[in-house]
């Protein structure tokens, strides 16, 4: 089981989702996020003031994959998401030790 | 008593009731930060009753009563005489009841005090700002209007011109709001910490609503229901369409892209610039006042902004100050005849108008800064005129009033 984690532009949201569900992807998270990475922020004018919005918005999903479905996962993933515009976000993969179901106490892959 | 005059006078009051409650509030609330929006509202809200409540106790009395150059006197003071109840009679001003007339009067004097509370927003303590305001305009609203309003008052004798409040009201306020933001410092974090307007569509309802009620604030200020009303009228509609798009052009030109912030300061200040004018310049003067008040204030609120070094949070004096003074001199300037004006004869008359008009914005810049400073001063000593820096950080909403506009 890998935790995939990935950080996308918001109005992709939709697009992924579909992306991963053709691969069959039984759940995931989404969080509103704001950081930066190496898309720099914008600046606002407000009459005299100016002010550099460093953190921009962005959504994180989190998303628990059986082994055999990650590289199918993480291609869908980032040929939705793609725009090819600097900000199109990141994907982090790592290991679980255990998944339990909380309703009905299943483990590993049945839990996902 | 005229019955046309009455109603338009009635209703105009009602108008520059709408622009303070709740134009002005939801204007400035809108450029707050959430956690400072209720304590805006209260002070515009109960800045303004104060103002009502002394205009009645003895405002009216001392700034309209005929008296000194400076100040009237207590004739009229709990507005005797204006009416006897028992037989029914009332006493005119002009062709309208005299209790019209001051209650007109009246929420001038509300929507100056109200207009001063954007400069020290986000930090001043509660009380202080009421304090402040009681003295205020006692001694700095009070006697302008008298000198530019009143039979016999200094200004007024000297041929000083000022439709609607030009000087009394913007200026007034502007020059207060600047010196309450030196008194008072900075706000915490300001130029280093983004403290960007939490709602602008709340501030473009405000700004809307501000514009309506002003058909009142100059229009209403011919005091009857004649041609000069006509003329104010249509000249707010003019100068206020010219303003936003002067001070779209300026700020597209000079930061890149015009901003709906940009848009209603710009109507606020094309208001603030054609209210001394409105019934003394024709439509081409209106105009181009403004135009050139839009365009001055794009630099009031950036140029000069930076070399006052104050932090006038909502730019009171650099939208209400400076289009008050570019206003004040331009209608000596465009009313006259040569100029389309219904005023000044023949044109070599225009540079002795504008010595008066420059006169009438000083003294009123140099008596409202003195009489500022000093009831800071009072303000200060008695109640703290700044909350402390945990208040501040918390916000004014929570520490000053116990409540929160957005629940989260």
């Amino acid at each position: 089981m890998k935790l995939i984690t990935a950080i996308i532009k918001p109005f992709k949201l939709d697009e992924v989702r579909e992306a991963l569900a053709a691969v069959g992807i039984q759940g995931m998270t989404v969080t509103e996020v704001k950081g930066f990475g190496r898309q720099k922020g914008h600046t606002e004018l407000y009459r005299g003031a100016e002010y550099t919005v460093d953190f921009l918005p962005k959504l994180r999903l989190e998303m628990a994959v059986p082994e055999h479905m990650v590289e199918q996962a993480v291609e869908n993933l980032c040929t939705a998401a793609h725009t090819g515009k600097i900000g199109d976000g990141k994907i982090f993969i790592t290991s679980i030790e255990q998944a339990i179901r909380i309703r009905t106490g299943e483990d590993g892959d049945a839990a996902l | 008593m005229d019955k046309a005059d009455f109603v338009w006078v009635g209703v105009s009051t009602v108008l520059v009731l709408l622009m303070v409650m709740p134009g002005l509030a939801l204007f400035y609330g809108g450029l707050v930060r959430a956690k400072n929006v209720l304590s805006v509202l209260m002070q515009v809200l109960s800045t303004f009753a104060l103002a009502l409540v002394i205009w009645f106790v003895y405002g009216y009395s001392l700034a309209f009563t005929e008296g000194g150059a400076f100040v009237g006197g207590f004739s009229r003071a709990l507005f005797s005489g204006i009416a006897n109840l028992g037989s029914s009679t009332f006493e005119l001003s002009g062709t309208i009841p005299e209790l019209a007339f001051a209650s007109f009067q009246a929420t001038f004097a509300g929507i100056t005090a109200a207009l001063i509370v954007g400069a020290f927003a986000e930090r001043a303590r509660y009380g202080a700002v009421l304090l402040f305001t009681a003295i205020w305009v006692t001694f700095a609203y009070i006697p302008i209007a008298h000198m530019v309003w009143a039979t016999g008052g200094w200004l007024f004798e000297r041929g000083a011109l000022d439709f609607a409040g030009g000087t009394v009201v913007h200026i007034n306020a502007g020059v207060a709001g600047l010196v309450g933001a030196y008194y008072i410092g900075p706000r915490l974090g300001h130029g280093r910490e983004a403290m960007p307007p939490h709602n602008l569509p709340m501030t473009m309802i405000g700004a809307s609503l501000l514009w309506v009620g002003w058909f009142g604030f100059n229009a209403g200020s011919a005091l009857a229901a004649n041609e000069t009303a006509a003329l104010a009228f249509f000249n707010t509609l003019l100068a206020t369409a010219a303003a936003i798009l002067a001070w779209l052009v300026v700020e597209w030109l000079g930061k890149g892209k015009p901003s709906l912030l940009g848009a209603v300061s710009g109507a606020v200040a094309g208001l603030v610039g054609i209210t001394p004018a409105a019934g003394l310049v024709g439509p081409v003067g209106a105009l181009i006042i403004g135009a050139v008040t839009g365009a001055v204030c794009v630099w009031g609120v950036n140029g000069l902004k930076r070399m006052l070094r104050a932090d006038d949070a909502l730019d009171v004096f650099g939208i209400h100050g400076v289009g008050g003074i570019v206003g004040a001199m331009l209608t000596g300037l465009f009313n006259a005849k040569a100029l389309g004006g219904p005023g000044l004869e023949t044109a070599a008359e225009i540079p002795h108008q504008l010595w008066v008009q420059f006169e009438g914005v000083l003294i009123t810049i140099v008596w409202c800064a003195i009489v500022a400073w000093i009831a800071y001063f009072i303000a200060d000593k008695v109640f703290g005129l700044r909350v402390t820096n945990e208040a501040e950080r918390e916000g004014l909403d929570i520490h000053a009033h116990g409540e929160s506009a957005y629940q989260r």
